[in-house]
């Protein structure tokens, strides 16, 4: 298909995304560092906050090294044309936290839900547009469901007042035809003003195929993490998306050589270890198992003696969706029971 | 033995399965449920079962409350309109027991609070939310026998247990069950996280309580404490079951509980609405004992 032209804006999710493997605990420093390089090499939005969105902070998915009020108070004004997003999951942020970074100076307030709970997001999406941002419905683990029961709840997430809707390939699971057929449906059936964003992880390696998928059938935002630096096998290695982009003629406005040295030079020193298609990261692809389970399960595994491939794969069975990481500890437990590690 | 008269405003799933628990009671007596909609099935079943019925909201029971010597109201409709609705029925002389997460009167947990409640003669007590009856017990059971700097409670329940009042206020929830986890489990911080999962068949509510104690955890008093805890929260809820836990980690402790309810109008996996209706009937039978006994009286204002 013939791309030339188009314009995409893709949308970072190093220093979002990224905190999953780094426990949350990039820094301020790295923050402003890392945030700099993007704006400089033309990466026009940038999401910035605790890896599970606005109020993630806890004992279930980690303390982070600093508040979101902090890092967004940090990164935000040494932008010179890059904006910033934040990321807030009803049931962990609440309308204060958006107060917050709107007050902050985030411009794009994405609204996440699982892929069949959309109605959890109106008060959140309602205030983020009478508030005058880039508000965005954020449909996660899309692959759970099918292209038309997505597109009731994008029809939902609309109607509350969401400027741009998303299918969001939170477990990595999707192929390229999984994506066109949802993608594609968005954009068939919701209003032409409403644009349509994919986000990926790497899992099966199809982050990019599955980015260039999405453009093809009408997706104009796109998510990817410089470095790859994301949770699971990471999201779609960003450099590498954009050096696609410029071959097939799609337009993202940024350059090749200074987001590929942002990724080389600042993001891959900060890794705690390197994010790759391990055993365990291609098992949440292979099994749909949401992508920032990973570390948790790893932990299980060296507390419990239980292999943390088997802890995803009873979650994925168990049909465990985004934020039931209590859940993790949980199983390993009753495995380690079961088979006599520990006393029932 | 004579029963104390209550009626139950909201003729949805709660009201309806909390009417089926009342029809159970040695010392509640339901007389009436009110609603909003003549054609409500809610309504029809109340009525089926000998209730009187109202569809005109709180103003169509307020001229009966006298005759029929209604003493305690149940309100399941929405923190929106139940400040209105309680105005209305404490100026009568009926105590209100709230089960919407309004919040206006102070937050009852009945294994925690429920004695303290009885001596103090508040015209309205809250039952916090489904999540907070849930977990509060765990963090008070840890709090009672140390110190604990930050609670932190995970709800997951079944999306085919979450009603559109939830939905469309889900940050009532979160705010108001953090609040309760400090105010009333003796946490000095307190967190709450709701999490809705759409499996098919549907799960049942799962919880888990994360604790942190200012001091290396006590473990042998504190798993003591957390076991006969939940020997209390069984008497009213027989499926409120310790999964995993309390598991200790540094200063963490965890505990991974179950809560399936009784099934009375609700399937048993909506454990969430079960521990709701379930400790606003237990609530209202200690303060219907104290009445009987005659140590319990609320007057109506003076006209």
């Amino acid at each position: 298909m013939d791309l030339k032209g188009v314009e995409i804006k893709v949308h970072d999710m190093s220093l979002r995304d990224g905190m999953h493997p780094k426990r949350h605990q990039i820094t301020i420093e790295q923050m402003q560092t890392i945030s700099r390089g993007l704006d400089e090499a033309g990466v026009p939005l940038i999401e910035v906050t605790h890896g599970d969105g606005l109020g993630g902070a806890s004992v279930n998915y980690g303390f982070p090294a600093a508040t979101d009020e902090e890092y967004l108070r940090a990164v935000i004004p040494g932008l010179k044309q890059a904006k910033v997003s934040a990321l807030l999951l009803p049931g962990i942020g609440t309308v204060d936290h958006l107060r917050m970074a709107h007050d902050c100076g985030v411009s794009t307030i994405r609204v996440a839900t699982h892929c069949t709970e959309a109605d959890v997001a109106e008060q959140h999406i309602n205030l983020g547009r009478k508030m005058g941002m880039d508000t965005v419905g954020f449909l996660m683990m899309a692959h759970m469901i099918e292209p038309q029961q997505l597109l009731e709840q994008a029809l939902l997430m609309e109607s509350y007042g969401a400027n741009c809707i998303y299918a969001t390939d939170s477990a990595g699971y999707m192929l390229p035809d999984d994506v066109r057929a949802r993608v594609g449906l968005l954009r068939d059936k919701l209003k032409p003003e409403t644009e349509i964003g994919f986000h990926g992880h790497h899992n099966l390696a199809m982050g990019i195929a599955n980015s260039i998928a999405a453009v093809e059938v009408g997706a104009r935002r796109i998510d990817a993490a410089c470095g790859g630096l994301g949770a699971g096998a990471g999201n779609t290695p960003m450099e590498v998306f954009v050096a696609v982009c410029e071959r097939m003629g799609i337009k993202t406005g940024v350059d090749v050589f200074k987001i590929s040295d942002v990724a080389e030079d600042l993001v891959t020193p900060i890794m705690d270890f390197q994010v790759r298609i391990d055993r365990n990261a291609l098992t949440l692809g292979y099994a749909g198992v949401y992508s920032s389970f990973l570390l948790f399960a790893q932990r299980a595994e060296k507390k419990y003696g239980i292999p943390a491939r088997e802890i995803l794969l009873d979650l994925g069975r168990r049909k465990m969706v985004g934020g039931q990481e209590d859940m993790i500890e949980d199983a390993a437990l009753t495995m380690a029971k079961e088979r006599g590690l520990i006393q029932a | 033995m004579s029963k104390i008269k209550c009626a139950i405003i909201g003729p949805g799933n709660i009201g309806t399965d909390l009417l089926y628990k009342l029809l159970r009671s040695t010392v509640l007596e339901p007389v009436w449920m009110v609603g909003i909609e003549p054609g409500s099935e809610g309504l029809a079943r109340a009525r089926e079962m000998g209730l009187k019925t109202t569809h005109e909201g709180v103003d169509g029971l307020l001229p009966h409350v006298q005759a029929d010597d209604v003493k305690i109201a149940f309100d399941a409709t929405s923190a929106y309109v139940h400040k209105a609705n309680s105005d209305k029925l404490n100026a009568l002389g009926v105590m209100m027991i709230d089960l919407t997460p309004a919040a206006i009167g102070p937050y009852c947990v009945p294994p925690i609070n429920l004695k303290e409640h009885a001596g103090k003669r508040e015209p309205n007590v809250n039952m916090v939310t489904c999540g907070g009856q849930a977990t509060i017990p765990m963090v008070y059971a840890v709090s009672r026998v140390q110190a604990v700097k930050y609670g932190e409670i995970v709800a997951t329940v079944s999306s085919r247990s979450v009603g559109p009042g939830t939905r469309k206020n889900i940050d009532e929830f979160t705010r108001t069950t953090a609040g309760a986890v400090a105010a009333v489990g003796g946490a000095k911080q307190g967190k709450a996280i709701i999490v809705i999962n759409p499996a098919e068949p549907p799960m049942i509510m799962r919880d888990t309580i994360h604790c942190l104690t200012e001091d290396a955890p006590d473990q042998a008093a504190i798993t003591a404490s957390v076991h006969e805890m939940i020997a209390e929260v069984q008497k009213y809820v027989p499926g409120y079951t310790l999964k995993n836990g309390p598991v200790f980690e540094d200063n963490r402790v965890t505990v991974y509980l179950e809560v399936e309810g009784l099934g009375d109008f609700l399937p048993k996996y909506a454990g969430n609405l079960d521990i709701m209706t379930a400790s606003a009937a237990r609530t209202a039978e200690m303060f219907a004992e104290e009445m009987l006994a005659g140590r319990l009286r609320f007057e109506p204002a003076a006209a």
